[in-house]
């Protein structure tokens, strides 16, 4: 349950903001990162980014995520 | 991980160092889910020098919520005018007798969300019911319901209330560490928790404990580098707090989402199935924000039901079983017809063992 995704800030507009998932647009509530930038990679949780993380660490977290998401979803 | 061609390489690299380093046995326990899911799926059990166990802890918030605050959250969906949101994984948790899934198929109205805003939206559109939020989760989700209920504050939205049955992971390490049946000599630590916590709340793990403690992500590789680590303290009898999932956890964590923690909640004492009550261990609403509290706004009373007492979930959340060791695993209990509530979650040990078979060598790597 405590899964986390990351995802790249596109749009930020107060403490909303938008991130591409894969290609998807999705609306997500950045008041626990206030620091978070358009760019930024967020790790993503219930709809809340909950920690900005480096980019070359974005892509390691990304094939770690599509490891264990392809696990849940089997 | 340079000098490696790929992480198959790199993998069987750590294997053979844990394999030459590991000086003499170790059991160590996994207090994540989904580091659950991702050890038996990659069959890395089956792959480990044999004198290092991996045992699966009470890692995961539905599995380990009691079948006696169920029936509250069972009561509260009966409740007329009552709309019960929650998270997917607890629809089929059973408690004494039902479940939210069979209460909705019986006409409560039971809502699945994805977020806490989620719920929010849900009050505001259906002013004449009752939302209630069934607020499970460790200290990764307790801050995104905190900034959901400082919103319906701000927004003035009255409908609005929260079942606190949020757990905190160091107290349940603490009593398991405490407790004279179970033997751990090391924690893999669960890595977005950390990614809140940071790792101070865990130093009594190796002051007070003499454990090493050892923050870890999510691929195969990070588990094993996080054991290799551990392994290293071990032998040198140097027990500390270490992180190898740097990419995402920082020594302090976050601190403006445990601020958020710490504006709303205080621990309380809270009921783990199959462990008990462990003082400290959960977090109720403060007082000043009691008006949204479902326990006090609702106050019901719930007779205790039968508990059933052939599921060994509490032996497993304690590392005591392995799930196959239960006479019911893959009988009698399935994923498809779950008798503990570790067979209902995805990232509940027993679903996880089913669903990947830990005699199956190889996954991952
Ligand atoms: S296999 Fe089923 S009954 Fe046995 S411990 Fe796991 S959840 Fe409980």
């Amino acid at each position: 349950m405590c899964l986390a995704i990351p995802a790249r800030i596109t749009k930020i507009k107060g403490m909303l903001a938008e991130v591409d998932l894969g290609g998807n647009t999705k609306e997500i509530n950045i008041t626990l990162t206030p620091e978070a930038k358009v760019g930024d990679y967020v790790l993503l949780h219930a709809g809340f980014a909950i920690q900005v993380i480096d980019e070359k660490a974005a892509e390691e977290i990304f094939e770690a995520w599509e490891e264990a998401y392809a696990a849940l979803q089997e | 991980m340079q000098p490696y061609k790929s992480k198959k390489e790199y993998a069987r690299y750590l294997l053979d160092r844990l394999q030459q380093e590991a000086d003499r046995p170790l059991t160590a326990m996994e207090v994540c889910g989904t580091h659950t899911v991702a050890i038996a799926r990659s069959g890395l059990r089956a792959l480990l020098p044999q004198h290092i166990r991996l045992i699966s802890g009470p890692g995961c918030p539905v599995c380990v919520t009691d079948d006696a605050d169920l029936d509250y959250a069972i009561a509260l969906a009966r409740e007329k005018g009552v709309i019960l949101a929650t998270f997917g994984d607890m629809m089929r948790v059973p408690g004494t007798s039902s479940s939210l899934q069979q209460e909705k198929s019986r006409g409560a109205d039971v809502r699945v969300v994805y977020s806490p805003t989620d719920a929010l939206t849900l009050a505001a559109e259906n002013p004449d019911a009752q939302v209630v939020f069934l607020a499970v989760g460790f200290e990764t989700t307790v801050p995104t319901i905190a900034v959901a209920l400082e919103q319906a504050i701000q927004q003035g939205v009255k409908n609005f209330s929260l079942f606190s049955l949020h757990k905190l992971v160091p107290p349940v390490m603490e009593a398991l560490l405490e407790d004279p049946e179970v033997k751990i000599d090391a924690f893999l630590n669960p890595g977005h928790v950390c990614t809140i916590l940071g790792s101070e709340p865990f130093q009594f793990v190796a002051e007070k404990y003499g454990k090493p403690c050892v923050v870890a992500g999510f691929e195969a590789v990070d588990i094993l580098e996080a054991l290799l680590l551990i392994v290293r303290q071990y032998r040198e009898e140097r027990p500390a707090v270490e992180i190898q999932y740097k990419r995402a956890v920082r020594p302090e964590g976050n601190h403006v989402a445990r601020a958020y923690i710490d504006k709303y909640f205080i621990p309380a004492s809270a009921r783990w199935r199959g462990i008990g009550e462990v003082p400290g261990s959960g977090l109720v609403l403060r007082e000043e924000f009691a008006q949204w509290d479902a326990a006090r706004r609702f106050s019901l009373t719930v007779a205790p039901g039968k508990r059933v007492r052939k599921c060994a979930c509490g032996e497993v959340l304690k590392g005591l079983k392995l799930p196959h060791e239960c006479p019911l695993f893959g009988k009698a209990c399935t994923p498809m017809k779950p008798v503990g509530p570790c067979m209902v979650s995805t990232e509940g040990s027993c679903a996880a063992y089913y669903r990947y078979g830990e005699q199956k060598v190889g996954g991952a790597i």
